[in-house]
């Protein structure tokens, strides 16, 4: 190839940049909820009986230990964080690995959450549903999915940010001095632990 | 850090990484992204105007003339789809944004060139996704661009892909608005303050904050009606509980502030072309800056006007009113402060200053007509009719379309480094302002006479309105013809161009016409008494 008429751009990484950028995007991801948690509001004050009879099916156990969790992954990757600061790349590494681990234990609760509800009948659409539910509590399990289901989407989509970030830590292309992906990584898992804080009394703890 | 751009190439012409279309499509360059949205979204604009003329000609007379109703409601549908989320909403900012934002801010690129290809890649994701839903399954969309619940999950037509569609095209609006917040805070050159930037960049501030804060409102609305649909979760659906309304309450919060990210950059756009051809510093710059974020503000809490006759409370709908009304105060501002530029000014009449004003005049008609449909007792009279199909397409074709048109002209330049054939040009712009306005001015008309939209038929007494409209639309496509012919043949074979043929004072008139590469051979620097107006 000719040097002469290859043009390349330069390098323009700002880790201020990323990082508003980061931000800027969770303000939509918490718009996208925003709207989801106002429909909840309209809908719970039309139909409150409903609303805490449905609310009475839910397994708080399962709900409770999911909570734990993802706290506490919370905090492991905001200590990767701190570790690719302090230029431990390995203990970075190990403790995203532990997060992503925590994301998948509780994506497998989710499942068998889900799961129980389906042998019970209930899923949106479902014969139980339209024949033997009030319309308040067809409401409450199709928020209940579509709210919970968004957020186990985002479980995944953080997943697939933690894959990438570890990638970057292996191939030492994220570092102290360069840390924005393995920071954004963990702003982003914040978000979403956030939004299951909010998500867990709603639908498990209110009656 | 920086490897310096060969002598004599620019971006039209360099060769980087890939060659030949893939240099173009896989291209994080801004200008190269730039000019890929005008080649997308002209190319869907013209796809648009074709069903609009569709529409017209099967209005020319009562009771079928050309298709059948259910035809003409496709029509329509996939007409507000494309025109709405593939041209006015991306339009400006992602044509003209990233064309000539970094360059007015004394940038290289945006601040995430890569995010910036893949929003483009997304938008023709999004576009492919809505073509789809015309070619294949039961029929195409006829709900409307709205989408209203319960019809949108009710009707047998093809509506998935359309409304994934619309999904992905909000998901690249986010993300160009996210690149030029980011962009705008970070990447300005020394001495360029927050009180030295052009009001183009800072009307593309206010809309990228609209972007970013209300377009996730309707992704998730778009969702819920594809689950609808598909599961039947009851959200919006009235047997299950839901409540319809409500659908419409969370689309206008999303699709009220929308209309100013159409018309926003489309002020700004106005606000460089009136004191460049007035030579003369902007009137009221501070004022401009004011109501551009007034009007982003203001623009999230007026949805309900859309809805008054849907079924709301009387607060509700005074609130609505007062707050319609009020959001009308920054944009008579801006009129005000472009009207009191040109007062004394050096006039140099060229095309751009011809849209410009003629922008301005179907703009203040547009607005004050809206504020007929704000008011309760005049709404209730007009909603429905062709009276807000004109006072719609008056603001958004008249007011976004006028100034694209101008913003084309003014800037066509520096994007290709070649001038149009002016005569050509001011001929193109008074056929089509000629058209636009025997197009659509029966049309209020005719909706104060009671003729309601979204009709493919009318009574005889509508029948004179009609035909007057319909000569319009193809006065208006000619005009559209001779302003493209006369666009694409000069970007090959015009006279080369002068870096600044206007003598504009913003920092994209410094800079060779078609611009480097790398837009600066060194990082400008604004100097205490530069500023983006400062005539002599």
């Amino acid at each position: 190839m000719e040097h002469a008429h290859h043009v390349e751009h330069p390098d323009m990484y700002d880790a201020e940049s990323s990082k508003v950028g980061m931000w800027l995007f969770i303000f939509t991801e918490l718009l996208l909820f925003g709207a989801l948690f106002v429909i909840y509001a309209v809908y719970r004050y039309m139909n409150p009986d409903a609303f805490h009879l449905a609310g009475e099916e839910l397994n708080r156990v399962i709900g409770t230990v999911n909570t734990v969790i993802l706290l506490i992954s919370s905090m492991t990757i905001a200590m990767a964080t701190t570790a690719l600061q302090k230029g431990q790349r390995n203990v970075a590494i190990g403790l995203v690995s532990i997060t992503f681990v925590i994301g998948l234990v509780f994506l497998v609760n989710k499942y068998f959450e889900w799961g129980v509800k389906f042998s019970h009948g209930i899923w949106p659409g479902s014969e139980h549903m339209m024949n033997e539910m009030s319309h308040g509590e067809i409401l409450f399990f199709g928020l209940y999915f579509v709210m919970t289901g968004l957020h186990a989407l985002h479980i995944i989509i953080g997943m697939a940010i933690m894959v990438f970030a570890v990638r970057g830590l292996v191939r030492g292309k994220v570092h102290a001095d360069r840390p924005s992906l393995l920071d954004n990584c963990g702003l982003y898992w914040h978000l979403v632990d956030l939004i299951w804080i909010f998500l867990f009394p709603l639908f498990y703890l209110i009656h | 850090m920086q490897t310096t751009a060969v002598n004599g190439a620019n971006y039209l012409t360099y060769q980087g990484k890939y060659k030949g279309l893939l240099g173009w499509i896989l291209s994080t360059d801004h200008k190269r992204i730039g000019l890929l949205y005008l080649y997308s979204i002209a190319t869907m604009f013209t796809t648009g105007v074709l069903l609009g003329l569709a529409m017209k000609f099967e209005l020319l007379a009562p009771g079928k003339t050309i298709m059948e109703a259910q035809t003409y409601n496709s029509v329509f549908t996939v007409h507000g789809v494309i025109m709405i989320f593939m041209v006015v909403v991306p339009g400006l900012p992602a044509v003209f944004g990233n064309l000539m934002l970094p360059i007015m801010i004394g940038a290289r690129d945006v601040a995430f060139p890569k995010l910036n290809l893949l929003s483009w890649w997304l938008y023709v994701a999004g576009v492919f996704l809505v073509l789809a839903a015309l070619l294949f399954g039961k029929g195409s969309p006829d709900t409307g661009w709205t989408f209203y619940a319960p019809y949108s999950f009710k009707t047998g037509t093809n509506m998935l892909p359309a409304i994934f569609g619309a999904f992905v095209l909000g998901f690249s609006s986010i993300l160009t608005g996210l690149n030029f917040l980011v962009t705008i805070h970070r990447l300005r050159c020394k001495g360029m303050k927050w009180m030295k930037l052009p009001l183009f960049v800072w009307t593309l501030y206010g809309t990228a904050w609209i972007q970013l804060l209300a377009t996730p409102v309707v992704g998730i609305t778009l969702v819920l009606v594809a689950l609808e649909r598909v599961f039947g979760v009851g959200i919006f659906d009235p047997a299950l509980g839901g409540d319809p309304i409500l659908y419409q309450h969370l689309f206008w919060i999303y699709s009220h502030p929308a209309v100013y990210i159409m018309i926003l950059p489309a002020m700004g756009a106005i606000s460089e072309i009136i004191p460049t051809f007035s030579q003369k510093h902007i009137f009221g710059y501070k004022a401009l800056i004011a109501s551009t974020m007034a009007i982003a503000f203001v623009g999230y809490l007026v949805w309900g006007h859309h809805m008054f006759t849907a079924g709301m409370s009387g607060t509700a709908q005074y609130y609505f009113s007062l707050l319609t009304f009020i959001v009308a105060i920054p944009s008579a501002i801006k009129v005000f402060n472009w009207i009191s530029t040109l007062y004394k000014g050096s006039i140099n009449v060229q095309t751009p200053f011809y849209w410009a004003v003629s922008f301005i005049f179907v703009f203040m008609i547009g607005g004050l007509s809206g504020l007929v449909l704000g008011a309760l007792a005049t709404d209730v009279h007009v909603h429905d009719t062709a009276f807000v199909v004109a006072h719609f397409h008056y603001i958004v074709f008249g007011g976004t379309g006028f100034a694209f048109f101008a913003a084309i002209h003014y800037w066509f330049p520096k994007i290709f480094g070649r001038m149009y054939d002016k005569a050509w040009a001011n001929t193109g712009w008074l056929v089509f302002f000629v058209g636009f306005l025997a197009l659509y001015t029966p049309m209020f008309y005719l909706g104060m006479m009671g003729m309601p939209r979204r009709y493919y038929d009318y009574l005889e007494e509508f029948h004179g309105g009609n035909i007057l409209s319909t000569f319009g639309s193809w006065v208006l496509a000619t005009g559209f013809i001779i302003i493209v012919v006369n666009l694409v043949r000069s970007a090959r074979k015009g006279a080369p161009a002068e870096a600044n043929p206007w003598h504009g004072k913003t920092l994209e008139w410094t800079v060779p016409s078609p611009p480097p590469v790398l837009n600066f051979d060194e990082e400008p620097v604004l100097g205490e008494k530069d500023g983006p107006y400062n005539y002599e």
